[in-house]
């Protein structure tokens, strides 16, 4: 290695000496790497889902014959919040953030994220927010109010202990995550795509993930209010709930929802963005429709935050104004729908290949039209008095989420796995878990829009004989089962060929999209080639350039729309600096439940820790906008 | 990660003890407890026991806050321990004796007074719960276990950090 | 066994809940002609044979065109079925909101954990009574129901006569239906409300007019002091026992309205908000422990002498 690094044409060679060598745990703990990151937050996200699906299991069984005592009543109510909890804040949003933090850079052609340090502590915090919420399970602390916390039931008169308590740090700890997450893949997103890669280049699953960091970063505020309120009655004594005192419990349906319903959409809408790049790699077809899509996704994603009031039509709102949230809710299937005929145009004449990410798409595709329609059923308030708080909402709501985002991250996961791990999964088992989760899922959650039809309301832990509810609910325990069979055999296929698998080759489908430029795995973001990128499709049309001027250890700074060459940067020295903040802020946030010194003593510390991380060293640059980059594939040309 | 497992391990098992008593729900209590059938020297010790765990029970402590309110204990006593008819049971001053047997036999007994006994009106367990609460209106109940608020209007500021002061015998 | 209650929004008996359910078969019918085509869209797509030559190519100008027309009217016939059924939609709501209230029955409806309570407003000496459990109305009359929560948030939900409504602390909802036959309708509370919520049941008892009348008279008129020596020892073990700080029956000294009135409590159809049947075995282990038949009811256990018992349910029982 060249200990003195000089950029090859310039105003000022720039040297530094070799930065420290460390051990392998602080190089793990202080990693930067964005695929390390990532993959950090896919394993954890898919733990949680292991442990949110035990606990569904668990419910299942509660429920499968009317009157049994697998739990009892408290027990239960603990168990299907940290279910919802888990799902929602602890799988399904860091999973498609962890995939956008590995595969976003790699699909814009930059060596790195943005921020990779917030990166890392974004990490941290959702760990140990994780991990808070499953020690409070077990130590008869888990939140029993329901994963969205109505008051007064979840207020300090009627949940008494710190239950909710941690419910409501729980979503500090995430919403945190989510922030940092989303700021780094837009940051990551317009300023450091590779040349060529301008706006209307970039790869659907690039524009998902961007739309929806857009979305957390209106959404996720308006959680951490109200979550704060919450623990502020709780702990303080504050009255924004309290109707005694000029409060209102229907302010927290309102401020919860604003957040809840963009929420969902923020689940899914990556997973759109991977039914786009397998359709596209699959069928070997451009997209049909690229603009449509995008713009699909730019309508869903501002739609999403006018339709909060559909939760609420059981409360007793004026007509008029229900209607209105009627119309919005019923709007947003258009841009969606836009999409199907997309890919249903894309796939039309190309007789693409059903192998097993294939097999997770034609699975979303049936899955997700249903919830959709079923989401239709519900915006209509008529429908919706009858069924709100029943199964036939809790059908609905799987219906979309895990057709609409557990479906394509299996495909997605298929998809990529040979880049994540640089082997391939087994065909075999890739089908046969696609067939049991399909046939387990429809299985499970099919019958219980009869069952919400006929009565059943939801949050119930037990129903009597005479409601015959008991067959339906038998089928739907078996078919919970069959689903918990298939993600087996998909985690069983994983661990598997993570070892045995055959080795994979950078471009095992054919596909259009950079990350398949590089090796798999990637090589680390320093060894990295800045590419210039010809065309949408860059691997199928035109030459892939290459841009030398940017040293290895920088990274290069393009303009938004057309990525054009800016400055460059230099990447960051990784420290230990996230992992201490996101400690201190723990600290902080446990602290908080049991006094409220925990706020003034645990500023402190993390002030005190996010001045060490951000003090500066004499290694940041001035920025460096003389710098003359050359395009090394046509080298009479410079680009500037 | 040597260096970190074991202070992890210790606030681990911090949290999971502290937190196990803290958010039991007793729905019912053993047999034995109940004082309709009692079985002296057995029954004296388990209901000491039960009770001192009652004052450390948040959700104990929650349900005294209802049946304070239900078996209309604040007709004399008011809402949050203020005072009126009968005295202020959020300060420091106690007349019959402030230790959680004392409250107890206070509530089962009566006073010369003027309250009424309640034995014939309460379940053991509901007059632990009762105990529980009473002692928390004078700070005297775990921060963390103690209400907060309730959802009417305020009339005190919040039990959970109410400082409990040393109690002193009002000499009539 | 008690015979079950009609409790499906499948099965309507009330006008609101026929109408809801026409809306939801249009919505259904249109959803499974939707699926139906798209699917068989995609089918035809995967099927289709493929221009090898177009892999990884632009396509044609003219292709391209085609296809986005196709997805042009696809789009338009989207938004016009959308807009379609949310005309629809409006237009039941609207009905819904119209339906003639004059001369309603006005009834409270009290949201408590976990049970609930109704009160009748008449005329006379008394100005209302309450009862529990069982919502009697008249068949073919609007009911304006003034929804009520004493402490968190309920729902109060008869599939089979309308939509569901929340009783909001500190706010009155008002929900009217209006049932179209005589028959038993179950409801359930339908908002997340504790440990019990799902054990808080109601029963709707359409009668005609007047049954309902004979019914309201009965529910006015206390029950007789009780004749025979098992009941007269009964009603003393109620009043021992501390029965009455929470209950109330009138004609006696029980005045408590902490729990559910227990006036007529033998006419009921089941207990302990249906998670009990109406009988003398049952009433005696829910006496005995409620915990252990609805864990975290506010009732304590109330274990007595077997004779006691026997006098207590006797009691009970006689309360028609």
């Amino acid at each position: 290695m060249n200990p003195a690094l000089e950029s090859t044409i310039g105003n000022a060679p720039v040297t530094r000496s070799e930065p420290r060598r460390h051990s392998a745990v602080y190089d793990w703990l202080a990693s930067t790497e964005h695929t390390a990151i990532g993959r950090r937050f896919i394993a954890t996200a898919l733990g949680f889902f292991v442990l949110g699906g035990i606990l569904a299991l668990i419910m299942r069984l509660q429920l499968a014959r009317p009157l049994l005592h697998v739990v009892g009543p408290d027990r239960y109510n603990q168990i299907f919040t940290t279910h919802g909890s888990t799902m929602m804040f602890l799988f399904a949003v860091p999973v498609m953030q962890g995939l956008g933090l590995y595969f976003v850079p790699l699909m814009v052609g930059a060596r790195n994220l943005a921020f990779p340090r917030l990166a890392n502590f974004a990490f941290w915090i959702y760990l140990f927010g994780g991990i808070f919420l499953y020690i409070a399970l077990l130590s008869n602390t888990g939140p029993d109010a329901g994963w969205f916390a109505y008051v007064p039931l979840s207020g300090p008169e009627h949940s008494p202990g710190k239950r909710v308590d941690v419910w409501a740090q729980l979503i500090t700890f995430t919403e945190l995550s989510a922030l940092s997450v989303a700021v780094n893949l837009i940051v990551t997103t317009f300023k450091h795509k590779a040349p060529g890669m301008s706006l209307d280049r970039l790869p659907i699953f690039v524009w998902g993930s961007l739309v929806t960091s857009f979305m957390v970063l209106f959404a996720m505020p308006a959680v951490i209010i109200a979550s704060t309120c919450l623990a502020l009655d709780r702990l303080v004594g504050t009255h924004f709930f309290n109707p005694a005192e000029g409060g209102d419990p229907l302010l927290w349906q309102h401020m919860f929802w604003f957040f809840g319903h963009p929420e969902v959409y923020i689940i899914f809408l990556p997973g759109l963005g991977m039914v786009s790049e397998i359709v596209v790699s699959t069928s070997k077809r451009t997209l049909v429709g690229y603009v449509p899509v995008v713009l699909a996704n730019v309508a869903t994603a501002v739609l999403a935050f006018g339709l909060w009031v559909h939760h609420m039509f059981a409360t007793g709102l004026p007509q008029l104004g229900a209607s209105f949230f009627t119309g919005a809710s019923i709007l947003i299937a258009i841009p969606t729908g836009v999409q199907f005929f997309c890919w249903i145009a894309t796939i039309w004449g190309s007789k693409p290949k059903i192998d097993a990410q294939f097999s997770f798409i034609l699975a979303f595709f049936a899955t997700f039209l249903i919830g959709g329609l079923t989401g239709v059923m519900l915006a209509a308030v008529p429908i919706n008095i009858q069924v709100h708080d029943t199964f036939f909402v809790v059908a609905h709501l799987h219906y979309v989420l895990i057709g609409g985002a557990v479906f394509p991250l299996l495909g997605g996961l298929t998809h990529w796995f040979p880049k994540l791990t640089g082997r391939m999964l087994s065909e075999r088992l890739g089908f046969l878990s696609s067939g049991f989760v399909f046939f387990g899922f429809n299985l499970a959650f099919f019958p219980q829009h009869l069952l919400g039809l006929r009565g059943m309301p939801r949050r119930i832990y037990t129903y009597l004989p005479e409601t015959e509810w008991g067959f339906w609910n038998l089928i739907s325990t078996i078919g919970a089962f069959l689903l918990a069979l298939g993600v087996l055999i998909f985690l069983i296929n994983a661990a598997r060929s993570l070892h045995k698998g055959p080795a994979a080759p950078a471009n095992p489908w054919g596909a259009e999209s950079l990350e398949w430029a590089v090796s798999s795995p990637p090589p680390p973001s320093a060894e990295r080639k800045i590419l210039l990128v010809p065309s949408r499709y860059p691997l199928w049309f035109g030459q892939l350039g290459r841009v030398v001027g940017v040293a290895r250890d920088e990274q290069l700074v393009t303009r938004v729309v057309d990525a054009e060459p800016d400055h460059v940067v230099k990447a960051p020295i990784p420290n230990l600096m996230p992992l201490v903040t996101a400690l201190a802020t723990a600290c902080l946030i446990v602290a908080c439940i049991f006094t409220p010194w925990g706020l003034p003593v645990g500023a402190v510390f993390v002030s005190a820790a996010l001045f060490v991380w951000f003090w500066p060293t004499d290694r940041e640059p001035a920025l460096d906008t003389e710098r003359r980059f050359r395009d090394e594939s046509e080298p009479k040309r410079v680009a500037t | 990660m040597p260096d970190l497992e074991r202070p992890l391990l210790f606030l681990l098992a911090c949290s999971v003890l502290g937190a196990c008593r803290r958010e039991e729900r007793r729905f019912s209590e053993p047999p034995s407890a109940s004082r309709l059938h009692p079985d002296p020297a057995q029954s004296v010790r388990s209901d000491r026991d039960a009770l001192v765990r009652y004052t450390k029970d948040a959700w104990a402590i929650s349900e005294g806050q209802r049946l304070f309110s239900q078996m209309n204990c604040e007709g004399c006593h008011s809402h949050g321990g203020g005072g009126g008819m009968a005295p202020p049971l959020m300060d420091a001053k106690w007349l019959y004796g402030s230790t959680p047997s004392d409250i107890e036999r206070t509530i089962l007994a009566g006073t010369p007074r003027g309250m009424p006994s309640f034995k014939d009106q309460l379940s053991p367990q509901q007059v632990w719960q009762l105990v529980a609460f009473v002692r928390s209106l004078s700070g005297h109940a775990p921060s963390a276990a103690a209400p907060v608020r309730d959802d009417h209007m305020a009339v005190r500021p919040p039990p959970s950090r109410t400082k409990p002061e040393p109690p002193t015998q009002q000499v009539e | 066994m008690a015979p079950y209650a009609a409790h499906s929004a499948l099965e309507p008996a009330g006008n609101q809940a026929s109408q809801i359910l026409r809306l939801f078969y249009g919505y259904f019918d249109v959803s499974a002609l939707v699926f139906t085509l798209v699917i068989a869209a995609l089918g035809i797509a995967l099927g289709r044979k493929s221009d090898p030559k177009t892999e990884k190519k632009e396509p044609s100008r003219a292709q391209a065109r085609s296809k986005h027309r196709a997805i042009t009217w696809a789009t338009i016939a989207t938004v016009a079925t959308l807009i379609a059924l949310l005309v629809a939609s409006v237009a039941t709501g609207h009905t819904i909101a119209l339906l003639p209230a004059q001369s309603p029955v006005r009834i409270q409806v009290i949201a408590h954990k976990w049970w609930w309570e109704f009160r009748y407003p008449v005329s006379g000496p008394a100005t209302q009574f309450r009862t529990a459990y069982e919502l009697h109305i008249p068949v073919g009359r609007p009911i304006e129901l003034e929804l009520v929560a004493s402490d968190v948030i309920h729902s109060f939900w008869v599939p089979s006569l309308s939509g569901k409504r929340d009783a909001i602390p500190m706010k009155h909802n008002v929900l009217v239906l209006e049932a179209d036959r005589a028959g038993v309708y179950e409801g359930q509370c339908a908002e997340f409300c504790g440990t019990e919520h799902a054990q808080m049941r109601f029963l709707v008892l359409a009668e005609e007019a007047k049954q309902f009348e004979a019914w309201k008279d009965a529910e006015l008129q206390s029950p007789p002091p009780p004749a025979d020596p098992l009941r007269q020892r009964g009603l003393q073990v109620f009043m021992d026992s501390r029965c009455e700080n929470c209950h109330s029956i009138s004609g006696t000294d029980a005045f408590g309205t902490v729990g559910p009135d227990l006036t007529h409590v033998a006419s009921r159809k089941r207990l302990a908000m249906g998670t009990l049947e109406n009988d003398p075995a049952h009433l005696t282990r829910w006496i005995n422990d409620p915990q252990a038949e609805k864990p975290g009811v506010p009732m304590p256990g109330t274990p007595l002498p077997a004779e006691d018992q026997r006098a207590l349910v006797a009691y009970l029982g006689g309360l028609q």
